[in-house]
């Protein structure tokens, strides 16, 4: 097993299917103080509400005591301490550091000084591997499988990193895409080529209801404002890229809606109480998915 | 004496030839030559073929191995490096470009690590394309040629 968990690239099929069984070995048992002589460094350069508290209620699940900040205002990063530094401090009080920083590589950086394991969790636009992680097992517990579906990805597909980071790891289980977005925020060539070159068939749309009937899953994510030079070409695009409740009456009945949260208007709320919603138990997957992550670092490879 | 040698021999080193004018300080600047207690003798914009305009840089007494030379491909690829007995040439090497390059390159990602805290760079070299791309190993972005900035060795 791998000793951080910096990114998706890291971790090949079998890493990935392991993390998965420990996931659900916790969700059989949630509470398991495995590690009430451990200390987790929670440390959080930049605000994240929903993961900073994913990943502490994980470590406490453990039994492990947390400490850090979720906020670099009040440290000494304002004194012009280096990353490095604060980095090697940490690593000599806690057994395990899970970070968030706002710049691309950070994490990397860190899994290179530390001497202790690091969890990325979220190193700017770039990665973002326990959401990856968190989103397969959701995968895998709606489906049985995580071969061979059929998955729809709509929205920013051109910066959303949740996207990007879950088509490399979906890439180990031949599954068929199709990306619907607006032409200004279509999936990036590199990526294109990526599934290409690994003979993964995709195809691309602009239509949002476009192969929905097909689909094993649908995978929605947030057209941000900030994305558009054109502020009516956002409200037109905002619009059009809504999943409403109406559009799944012919869906696959075991279908299932993710979205890595938060929503604004790209699914109404009339879809949350429908069986296809998923987002706000794909969340709570991600307790169970980041509690087999910190096991496997620590060392715990069965329960 | 219209074959007459514009920048003297030497008698015993190495001699880089075939460096696009533009790029003689840089090369000048990742070999390190700036801080080198050797015999240095070089010249640019000479007429070139292959180039249009080329430099020389001849170093005496020095023999450079095979992974720091390789370092300048990135802006010389074409270079030719001679290895000079007694004033013949009793070797000749073409470069290759590294699979991996530390340091010399910038990362063009504005919101890299590397272009905020002091860290070296650290890149793969995909060769899939004609045209050299470097994959950052700390922000996974790509550089490519033409957004290529070298970092100064000058100390």
């Amino acid at each position: 097993m791998l000793k951080h968990l910096i990114s998706i690239h890291d971790y090949s099929r079998e890493d990935i299917l392991k993390t998965l069984e420990m996931a659900a070995a916790f969700e059989k048992n949630p509470t398991q103080p495995i590690f009430s002589n451990k200390v987790i460094a929670s440390i959080f350069f930049e605000p994240s509400t929903r993961t900073r508290l994913s990943f502490e209620t994980a470590a406490n699940r453990l039994g492990a005591r947390v400490v850090g900040f979720s906020d670099a205002g009040n440290t000494s990063v304002t004194k012009g301490e280096t990353l490095k530094d604060t980095i090697m401090m940490v690593s000599n009080y806690a057994d395990l550091i899970v970070m968030r920083h706002p710049l691309d590589g950070s994490a990397r950086y860190a899994s290179e000084v530390s001497s202790v394991p690091i969890i990325n969790a979220g190193d700017g636009s770039n990665q973002h591997p326990s959401q990856t992680l968190l989103d397969l097992y959701s995968i895998l517990k709606t489906q049985g499988t995580l071969n061979n579906l059929k998955i729809n990805v709509i929205g920013d597909l051109k910066y959303g990193r949740t996207v990007h980071s879950l088509l490399q790891a979906m890439s180990h289980f031949s599954p068929t895409f199709k990306f619907i977005s607006p032409n200004e925020l279509r999936l990036p060539q590199e990526y294109r080529e990526f599934l290409t070159s690994k003979n993964i068939p995709f195809t691309e749309s602009k239509l949002l209801s476009d192969g929905i009937n097909n689909a094993d899953i649908i995978y929605m994510t947030r057209v941000q404002k900030e994305r558009f030079s054109d502020p009516i070409e956002y409200e037109r695009i905002k619009n059009v890229y809504s999943l409403n409740s109406s559009m799944l009456q012919g869906c696959k009945p075991n279908m299932k809606i993710l979205h890595p949260l938060p929503r604004v208007n790209e699914i109404a709320q009339d879809v949350d109480s429908s069986s296809h919603a998923y987002y706000f138990a794909q969340a709570q997957n991600g307790v169970y998915t980041r509690m087999a992550i910190i096991a496997l670092l620590l060392g715990i490879n069965t329960l | 004496m219209e074959k007459q040698l514009k920048v003297s021999a030497i008698k015993d080193g190495t001699v880089l030839d075939h460096i696009p004018s533009d790029q003689l300080f840089r090369v000048i600047d990742i070999l390190g030559l700036n801080n080198s207690m050797n015999q240095i003798t070089f010249g640019t914009n000479f007429d070139s073929k292959l180039l249009g305009k080329k430099g020389i840089i001849k170093i005496s007494d020095k023999y450079f191995e095979a992974d720091d030379i390789n370092r300048i491909a990135l802006i010389a690829p074409l270079a030719k490096i001679n290895i000079i007995h007694d004033f013949e040439v009793v070797e000749k090497h073409v470069l290759t470009v590294p699979s991996t390059i530390k340091g010399i390159v910038k990362c063009m990602n504005p919101m890299c690590i590397t272009n905020h805290q002091p860290i070296e760079t650290f890149f793969t070299t995909i060769l899939d394309s004609p045209q050299i791309k470097l994959l950052c190993h700390y922000c996974e972005k790509v550089t490519d040629k033409d957004n290529l900035k070298i970092i100064s060795n000058r100390q």
